[in-house]
Order: structure tokens, then C-alpha cells, then sequence
């Protein structure tokens, strides 16, 4: 599906980071791996820090508190947005909506829309979409677009490979209504015959947690996980990366007759080392025109990543800078999608630690 | 060739014997994380790039397909 969106622009990104860090080396004695094994697999994937949240430490506690920086600095206006899009696939609760208590701590307004939407790898590009379709209502003229997750907390200590990828954190994007005549094309597609490819198996209505799904056990490949823990096919999601999001990325080039010396930067989720650099590959994309520190330095933060690249490698640049871009999200749903936009003359783009 | 990526095998998996007939994948001899490092040696090995789309469970099922995708990853580069 291709989505056309006029004038609209992304006026500022904001990302917030737990402060505690955890290395790979740190942890390799919990894996049931020899040392050399996992450090040659960590090489390869770029296992190194992490960043994670405290125990007790929420999803909204990290949105309110970078909201709250962006008010005390002067960033953001608190009577200025009419929508809060909270993007996560780690709700504070089952009920209520995790914006809407965000949206208390900060004692909003009443004229606000809070939304949350359960997305993960493709977060960024899906809320964005929302934001967008909000702000074509003619209604609202600026939205708030939170992404955070803390998944840290939902794999298994004994999980080699999953745990040293997954971080946490949350971004803050200030999506809002432009003058400025650019067209901003979204591409999206999602199949949902591959949605248990990437899941946490127990916790929902469907199988609550319980002794029972609390119980570790020990895969084929010496993986130590329960049913509350995230699990994915790496095999299958490996494969749907590979194959589905060079065809929307084909597709996008045709449909609006451009090549890919187009595009400035392409800033997409970042799952792991591997996995991008061969998706850079198979697009012929220079590694410098696509980011990948972001899982090595911080950890995968799903529907986070995305943000987190713009504002680690462009930073206070995109400030002063256009830059045309292309955003990619691909993971659970399975969702993947593309979007081309202009990114440039920002408010902000900064990284600050959670406390 | 063949010996080259045996060793390959052998050195990411010392516990298993990949001299058999059976299917690495569907035996559990190799999992998707396996598959990783093996790439990865692969490519140094034979100076070669393996593509994306090819990193699939059927090209490492056996001694002879591995054997095959190296040669396929070599006539394309």
C-alpha cells in the first residue's frame, strides 16, 4: 500500500536512555555456549552494550520524564499538541492505554487524543502513518509520537539468542502540519500468516502466565527460555527480512521514479549487524549511507531504533541540514514498511539518560 | 571444498558428525544462529559474499548443499 501525505514535516527527535549499561563479555558465562563459540557469534552480530531499565522502571516513566525535559527546556509547548501515539509492545498494564497515563502524569489538557498502538520493529513507520492521518483531520495541527519499549524484562537470561540484543528505551517525535509544499510517501505492507514468528508465547487472555509457563526449558540449540519469555523463528524472520523489504524497496523506487543515489541516508530498524549489513547488500547500499551502530551500542530497542539513528548519527547536523531519507521498519506483525521524507532544520535531535 | 567447509562444520559444531547423511536443519545439528557463523566463514574462506535471500535452512540441510551455495555465491561474484 502507498500512502501520500502532504504537508507535514517532523519538527523534533528526542531519545531517552536508561542509564544502566550491560556488556555482552559480562554476561557470557549465563549461556550454554563455549566462550569462543559466543564471542565469534558476537562479533558477527554486534554484540556489545546495552542499555536496560531498572526493575520496577515503566514505559511511561521514561515517556514522562522526556516529555517533562522537552517542557522545563523550552522544547515543547504542553498546550501545543492535540495527540499522544504511544507506540510499545511493553504496556505499563493490559488496561488502561499507557498514553493515557502518561497523558496524567503530566496533568494534559482535555483536548487530547491518547492512543496506543501495539506495534514493534515497524513502530516507528506505523506511528508516524498515524500521526499523519491525525493531522489530515484538519482537527490537530501538531501530535506527539512516543516509541519505547523495555523488553529486556521479557527475555531469558539464558537466551544467547535473544538476550544480548535487546535493549530499552524511548523516543519522543514531534510530527506537525507544514507550509513548506513536500509530499512524504509511506509504504506499507504486513502479513499477518507470519505473526507467531516473533511472539511472547504466555501473558495474554490466551494463555495467562502461570507456574506452568514460568517453567524453563532448554531448546534444541541449548537456549534456556519459558513461554513468558520472547521468542522468534530466526530462521523464518531472517528469510521475510531478506526477501519481502527489497521488493517494497524496488517497488518504492518505481512508483516514484527514483534511484537509491536519491536518498541520503536510509535509517532502518535495527535488529542486528548481520542482518542489516546483508539487507545493505542485497539493496547495494553503501554501509555509510545506512547506519548499523545503533544494536552494538544500545541494544535492538524494536520499535525504537529508528529514532535513536537519527538522533546518534546526525545529532545537532539535522538542526542546521536537510537531508532526504529513507525510514524502513520490518519485524513482528509481520510488518515491513517504507517511508521517503525530508528530514532537516529540526528543534531538536538529542540523546539524554533516563535519570 | 568439500574438506574446507567440513572443518567449517566441524569447528562450529565439534559434538555432531556432519560425515552423516542426515539433515542438519530438521536433526537439530545446525540452528538459524549456526547458519550466522557459518556465513560468516564461509565468505572469509572462499572470499566470497553469500546473498541474503540464500541464507535459508534447504541451502544447509546437507554437506552438499553448503557445498553448492559456495559454488553458486562463487560463479555470481
Amino acid at each position: 500500500m502507498h500512502l501520500k501525505f502532504k504537508n507535514k514535516r517532523i519538527s523534533g527527535i528526542l531519545s531517552i536512555l536508561p542509564s544502566k549499561e550491560v556488556n555482552f563479555i559480562d554476561e557470557i558465562t549465563n549461556y550454554n555456549f563455549s566462550e569462543k563459540q559466543s564471542v565469534k557469534l558476537g562479533k558477527i552480530m554486534g554484540y556489545g552494550s546495552r542499555r536496560i531499565v531498572h526493575n520496577g522502571t515503566t514505559v511511561s516513566d521514561l515517556c514522562t520524564f522526556g516529555l517533562n525535559y522537552l517542557f522545563d527546556n523550552n522544547l515543547l509547548n504542553k498546550d501545543s499538541f492535540q495527540a499522544l501515539i504511544l507506540c510499545t509492545q511493553s504496556p505499563d498494564h493490559f488496561i488502561p492505554a499507557t498514553s493515557n497515563i502518561i497523558a496524567g502524569n503530566l496533568m494534559l489538557n482535555e483536548d487530547i487524543i491518547c492512543l496506543d498502538i501495539n506495534q514493534g520493529c515497524a513502530g516507528f513507520e506505523v506511528g508516524l502513518m498515524q500521526a499523519f492521518m491525525m493531522l489530515d483531520t484538519g482537527a490537530i495541527n501538531r501530535v506527539v509520537l512516543l516509541n519505547a519499549d523495555i523488553l529486556s524484562t521479557k527475555v531469558s537470561v539464558k537466551d544467547r539468542n535473544s538476550r544480548p540484543l535487546i535493549g530499552d528505551g524511548a523516543s519522543i517525535t514531534i510530527i506537525e502540519n507544514s507550509i513548506v509544499d513536500e509530499t512524504i510517501d509511506l509504504f506499507i505492507k504486513m502479513d499477518g500468516s507470519g505473526a507467531l514468528s516473533l511472539q511472547i508465547p504466555a501473558g495474554g487472555f490466551k494463555m495467562p502466565s502461570s507456574a506452568e509457563t514460568a517453567s524453563l526449558k532448554e531448546d534444541a540449540a541449548g537456549n534456556v527460555r519459558s513461554l513468558d519469555h520472547l521468542v522468534m523463528k530466526g530462521d523464518q524472520v531472517f528469510n521475510f527480512v531478506q526477501t519481502k523489504v527489497p521488493e517494497l524497496f524496488n517497488e518504492m523506487l518505481v512508483k516514484l521514479n527514483i534511484s537509491k543515489s536519491f536518498f541520503d541516508y536510509f535509517f532502518f530498524h535495527q535488529p542486528n549487524r548481520f542482518m542489516l549489513e546483508k539487507l545493505a547488500d542485497k539493496l547495494e547500499i553503501s554501509y555509510e549511507k545506512m547506519p548499523n551502530n545503533i544494536c552494538e551500542k544500545y541494544g535492538n530497542g524494536s520499535n525504537n531504533t529508528v529514532p535513536l539513528a537519527i538522533c546518534d548519527n546526525l545529532g545537532g547536523k539535522v538542526k542546521n541540514e536537510n537531508f532526504e531519507v529513507c525510514l524502513g521498519g520490518f519485524g513482528v506483525g509481520l510488518t515491513w514498511s517504507l517511508v521517503k521524507c525530508k528530514l532537516g532544520n529540526l528543534n531538536f535531535c538529542e540523546i539524554i539518560n533516563y535519570k | 571444498m568439500k574438506e574446507l567447509v567440513l572443518n567449517i562444520l566441524k569447528d562450529t559444531r565439534p559434538e555432531f558428525d556432519f560425515n552423516s547423511n542426515l539433515n542438519f536443519i530438521d536433526e537439530g545439528y545446525l540452528d538459524s544462529f549456526d547458519l550466522v557463523t557459518i556465513v560468516s566463514d564461509l565468505e572469509s574462506k572462499f572470499d566470497i559474499k553469500i546473498n541474503g535471500s540464500m541464507i535459508v535452512p534447504e541451502n544447509f540441510n546437507s554437506l552438499d548443499s553448503i557445498v553448492n551455495l559456495v559454488q553458486n555465491s562463487k560463479n555470481a561474484s
